[in-house]
């Protein structure tokens, strides 16, 4: 079984249908008499919307139906809910204003919703809203997070006075303050961790649909947790028992958190199929992509590091103000906090930490999780802040990270924010990170690169992340609206084959191979008979779906708890048919074995007998057919080290990344490949982050000045290197597979190693992401001139 | 409304259309081929990649009418039933896909590499790929998957 199993490089079984083109995306899909939707958006950050005339555009060719904010406000439509509360430093939940599908009386930023043309064809649809008249009053733009606050700045939000969403903390404050008194040294940093633009490659598409047989709707949508959609879209938006919904999220086109949320699209295409009496389908062009797709990062922080004449960490303190954007996405608010300031330990035993984080409102597009979802600017503000107490210390980088490492026998670690950190072994991922850069070697490449006239530099990233959320008790009282267990359900045919059910969804990470190895593993089916069933309310069990890297730290838990309750039963058959005692039973791999004996049964015969019952032991239930709930005991924490070496040409400013060495611990790995495969994924995005991407709003109009592929710049196969990947095992303790979770990693540990490299190239302090080629220009004229 | 007539994988087929129909439209919403993605509106991600008479052209930047009498292929017509192409073949076994999303197009322009260039390098890949995007790997995997599905079409 071990070529099939836990542990190996199964090609996927998903691939044949993506290669051939028979994949099924959600714009893929079209539904009989189908109508067309095209959203008409806001031209303008901030404006008062005075009057909407539709009346020529209503009578434009194709026309269905045309809709605004006041049916949304005559059919008693609901806000789109933000899911956590999160409460301030008074105790006080958050500032939580209305978020209308479609713009009531005032549009927030450029791109939101004004209408909706439903039309027989996507260009009558697209030509009727040119005929849209709308007249608006605007009003002054806010899109800097850190000019939010200040007195005068333009107010989003009635609701929300000075733009403030919340001012949280978390910490002891009174310890940090004495840790700073008592130090020796003290590092501070001022950094922006840069706003970014998902644009997962698949654009976001809904069809909604409305059955008054059953009066029922179906969404398809491009979701990453179609349960959790049905769940806002049925009790928060449109007032729909949870029966009467179904949502389908078939294949999904990558995600990276922008697709876990629910938008204003896919709420309004399927409420208004039931009005309009016709499937309705959206899918997005690239530009509204880039405009209300929700965003990431954009936090500007300050920070600052105590420590004593050893470079010891005495203390730590954040002052953070995070942009919301306009309005609170479906997790917005959690994202800067406890997705953030509570991995503020990293990877060392820093005592006292303090951190306050003011989340604000301002005229751009909402912000939510993007692939690391806080937990990547943490891990920025804490190895750019290390590496620079380093360099302040004159003490190799390494070294001090190392001196102030959680030791493994310290685990589990409390660290002073919150969290319990499970396992690892910090200075062994190190170890082979240093071992695969050859890190002693760095001096002599650095010499041969200055001989080409080119500048070198090494960095490095020591991270940890919190995976697997989560213990629902816990989220829960941190404010989650919403349990974060998952679903697994084993379903055994007569015949021997099998489907798994799982409440999580792949939208590229491969669950359809990597669950049907833990299950051909445990059960000793042969993976050609296991299918993997995910993406629609109508088909598996009520589940909370993918982000945050939880799918095989939760939702493969649930499905190894399915397998033992399988198991369990098939040794009750096994013990009738072997005329055996139960206890005398044991199971490995599918077989059924009489201890001491060679008399078995294998799974295939197990599960015939249980549903051909003739011979079956006395009140057994027929069928082999098993669902699990599985709540974790705690997070998992991956942990890991990355190290990035550039190469600067002073001449031009372009940073070319020429070495990267990756050493991730993972805990237990079921399929190596894929493992690797999200690793590459993640540093792609991280290092995308660092050199290339950027989200920009002028500061005066609020308008996207990088709306499309050719102003904001995507990481293309050009831009990277090939990676080196090593792997360490500390297995998670606390769930059944030992898995912690793989999908962020890259994405977290890749910006630090990153620009700590082109900091030590360029010998400067600090310089912002993206380190394009303009800005390391400016820097090298600069330095140059300083020089004079 | 003007009637386009081409040849798609090997078949001889013939629609009307609006004269501003996009060949990656007539492709998707008249023919059923969606294996052919639409991810963006800028000519920048290559996810459109098709060949139009042997060479790789985004199908989104050409009207359906300009490929009046070519021949196409698109990605649906390079299996041959449950086997895969050499480059398809080349994908899988080196995990050069994961939402699969960009993957027709990198499959499509790949080929196109191929004929120009039988045993790219790792950095010819790279800067054949320039016009392909994708999101999920990082590159790595397709390059190794290009390359060897090159070395695979060689023998
Ligand atoms: S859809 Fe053709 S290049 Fe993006
Ligand atoms: S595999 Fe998802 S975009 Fe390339």
């Amino acid at each position: 079984m071990a070529d099939t199993g836990i542990g190996a490089s199964v090609r996927r079984k998903e691939d044949f249908r993506f290669l051939t083109g028979r994949g099924t995306y959600t714009d893929d899909i079209n539904r009989p008499n189908q109508a067309h939707a095209y959203f008409l958006r806001s031209p303008h950050a901030h404006a008062k919307i005075k009057s909407i005339d539709v009346a020529a555009a209503k009578k434009a060719p194709g026309v269905v139906s045309i809709l605004t904010g006041a049916d949304i406000v005559a059919d008693k439509v609901g806000s789109l809910i933000c899911g956590w509360v999160v409460k301030d430093k008074q105790g006080n939940p958050h500032k939580a204003p209305a978020h209308p599908p479609l713009a009531k009386d005032t549009v927030r930023y450029v791109g939101d919703h004004v209408a909706v043309v439903i039309a027989e064809t996507l260009p009558q649809a697209r030509d009727a809203a040119e005929l849209i008249k709308v007249d608006y009053q605007v009003l002054p733009a806010v899109v800097d997070p850190a000019r939010a606050l200040d007195p005068g700045a333009a107010q989003v939000h009635a609701e929300a006075p000075k733009n403030l969403c919340y001012d949280w903390e978390i910490g002891d404050k009174a310890a940090t303050e004495a840790a700073f008194k008592s130090a020796h040294h003290v590092t501070k940093l001022d950094l922006i961790n840069n706003r970014l633009i998902p644009n997962a490659m698949e654009p976001r598409a809904a069809i909604g649909e409305y059955d008054p047989a059953y009066e029922s709707y179906t969404c398809y949508s491009t979701s990453q947790n179609p349960h959790v959609l049905r769940l806002i879209l049925c009790a928060f938006v449109l007032g729909v028992p949870e029966h009467k919904m179904r949502v389908v999220a078939p294949d999904v086109g990558g995600g990276f958190g922008s697709k876990i949320y629910c938008y204003a699209e896919e709420t309004v295409c399927t409420w208004a199929a039931r009005k309009v009496g016709r499937p309705v389908k959206w899918t997005a062009e690239r530009g509204e992509s880039f405009l209300s797709d929700a965003h990431g990062r954009d936090h500007v922080t300050h920070a600052e590091l105590a420590m004593d004449k050893d470079g010891k960490f005495l203390g730590l303190k954040v002052d953070t103000i995070a942009n919301m954007g306009s309005y609170l996405s479906t997790f917005a608010t959690c994202v800067p906090t406890y997705l953030y300031a509570t991995l503020l330990a990293g990877q060392y035993t820093t005592p006292a930490i303090y951190c306050e984080v003011k989340a604000v409102f301002t005229t751009t597009a909402p912000v939510d999780a993007y692939r690391g979802a806080g937990r990547p600017e943490a891990a920025y503000l804490i190895e750019r802040l290390v590496e620079t107490a380093a360099r302040e210390l004159k003490i190799d980088p390494a070294e001090l990270r190392r001196r102030n490492f959680i030791k493994p026998h310290q685990f589990p670690y409390q660290t002073p924010v919150a969290l319990q950190y499970d396992s690892g072994n910090y200075e062994r991922t190190l170890d082979e990170a240093l071992k695969l850069i050859d890190y002693k070697g760095f001096p002599a490449r650095k010499a041969e690169s200055a001989k080409r006239g080119k500048l070198r530099g090494i960095g490095l990233s020591a991270y940890v992340e919190a995976c697997g959320i989560a213990p629902s008790a816990v989220v829960g009282s941190l404010g989650a609206g919403v349990g974060l267990w998952e679903s697994g359900h084993i379903r055994f045919d007569p015949t021997g084959s099998v489907r798994i059910f799982t409440g999580s969804h792949s939208h590229g990470q491969g669950h359809e191979t990597t669950n049907a190895q833990i299950v051909s593993d445990l059960l000793g089916v042969p993976i050609d008979k296991i299918e993997v069933v995910h993406g629609d309310t109508d088909r598996v069990p009520f589940g909370m779906g993918t982000y945050g890297s939880r799918s095989a730290a939760v939702g493969g838990s649930a499905i190894f708890k399915a397998a033992d309750k399988i198991i369990a039963k098939g040794k009750k058959i096994a013990a009738h048919l072997l005329e055996a005692a139960e206890q005398d039973i044991e199971h490995a791999h599918g077989v059924f074995k009489v201890k001491g004996t060679d008399k078995q049964k294998t799974i295939g015969e197990i599960a015939f007998a249980a549903y051909v019952p003739h011979n079956y032991p006395a009140g057994l239930e027929p069928g082999l057919d098993e669902t699990a709930f599985y709540d974790p005991a705690n997070f998992t924490y991956p942990a890991g080290v990355h190290i990035g070496e550039v190469e600067i040409d002073r001449d031009t400013g372009v940073v070319t990344v020429v070495n990267w060495a990756a050493v991730d611990d993972f805990g237990t790995v079921i399929n190596p490949m894929v493992v690797e495969g999200q690793v590459h994924g993640g540093i792609a995005q991280g290092i995308g982050q660092a050199l290339l991407e950027n989200a920009v709003y002028d500061k005066e109009t609020g308008q996207l000045l990088t709306g499309s592929f050719m102003d904001y710049c995507m990481p293309r196969a050009d831009d990277l290197p090939s990676f080196k990947i090593g792997m360490t095992h500390t297995p998670c303790p606390h769930n059944p597979l030992g898995v912690k979770g793989c999908g962020e990693a890259g994405a977290i540990a890749a910006p630090p190693a990153l620009m700590n490299a082109v900091t030590d190239a360029l010998g400067v302090r600090h310089m912002e992401m993206p380190a394009s080629p303009a800005r390391v220009w400016q820097v090298l004229q600069k330095t140059a001139k300083a020089a004079e | 409304m003007p009637t386009v007539s081409m040849t798609v994988n090997g078949k001889a087929v013939s629609a009307e259309v609006e004269a501003r129909t996009l060949l990656v439209q007539f492709l998707r919403d008249k023919l059923s081929l969606t294996g052919t993605h639409v991810g963006c509106d800028t000519s920048q991600c290559g996810a459109c990649v098709v060949h139009v008479d042997g060479k790789s052209v985004k199908s989104c930047t050409m009207l359906a009418a300009q490929a009046e009498g070519a021949k196409v292929a698109t990605i649906e017509g390079l299996a041959n039933g449950t086997e895969m192409h050499p480059m398809q073949a080349a994908f899988k076994e080196h995990h050069g896909l994961q939402c699969g999303f960009c993957t027709p197009g990198m499959v499509m322009s790949a080929l196109d590499l191929v004929k120009h260039n039988p045993s790219p390098s790792e950095h010819d890949v790279r800067e054949w790929l320039e016009g392909n995007i994708c999101r999920c790997t990082g590159y790595h995997n397709i390059v190794k998957a290009i390359t060897a599905g090159a070395a695979a079409m060689r023998r």
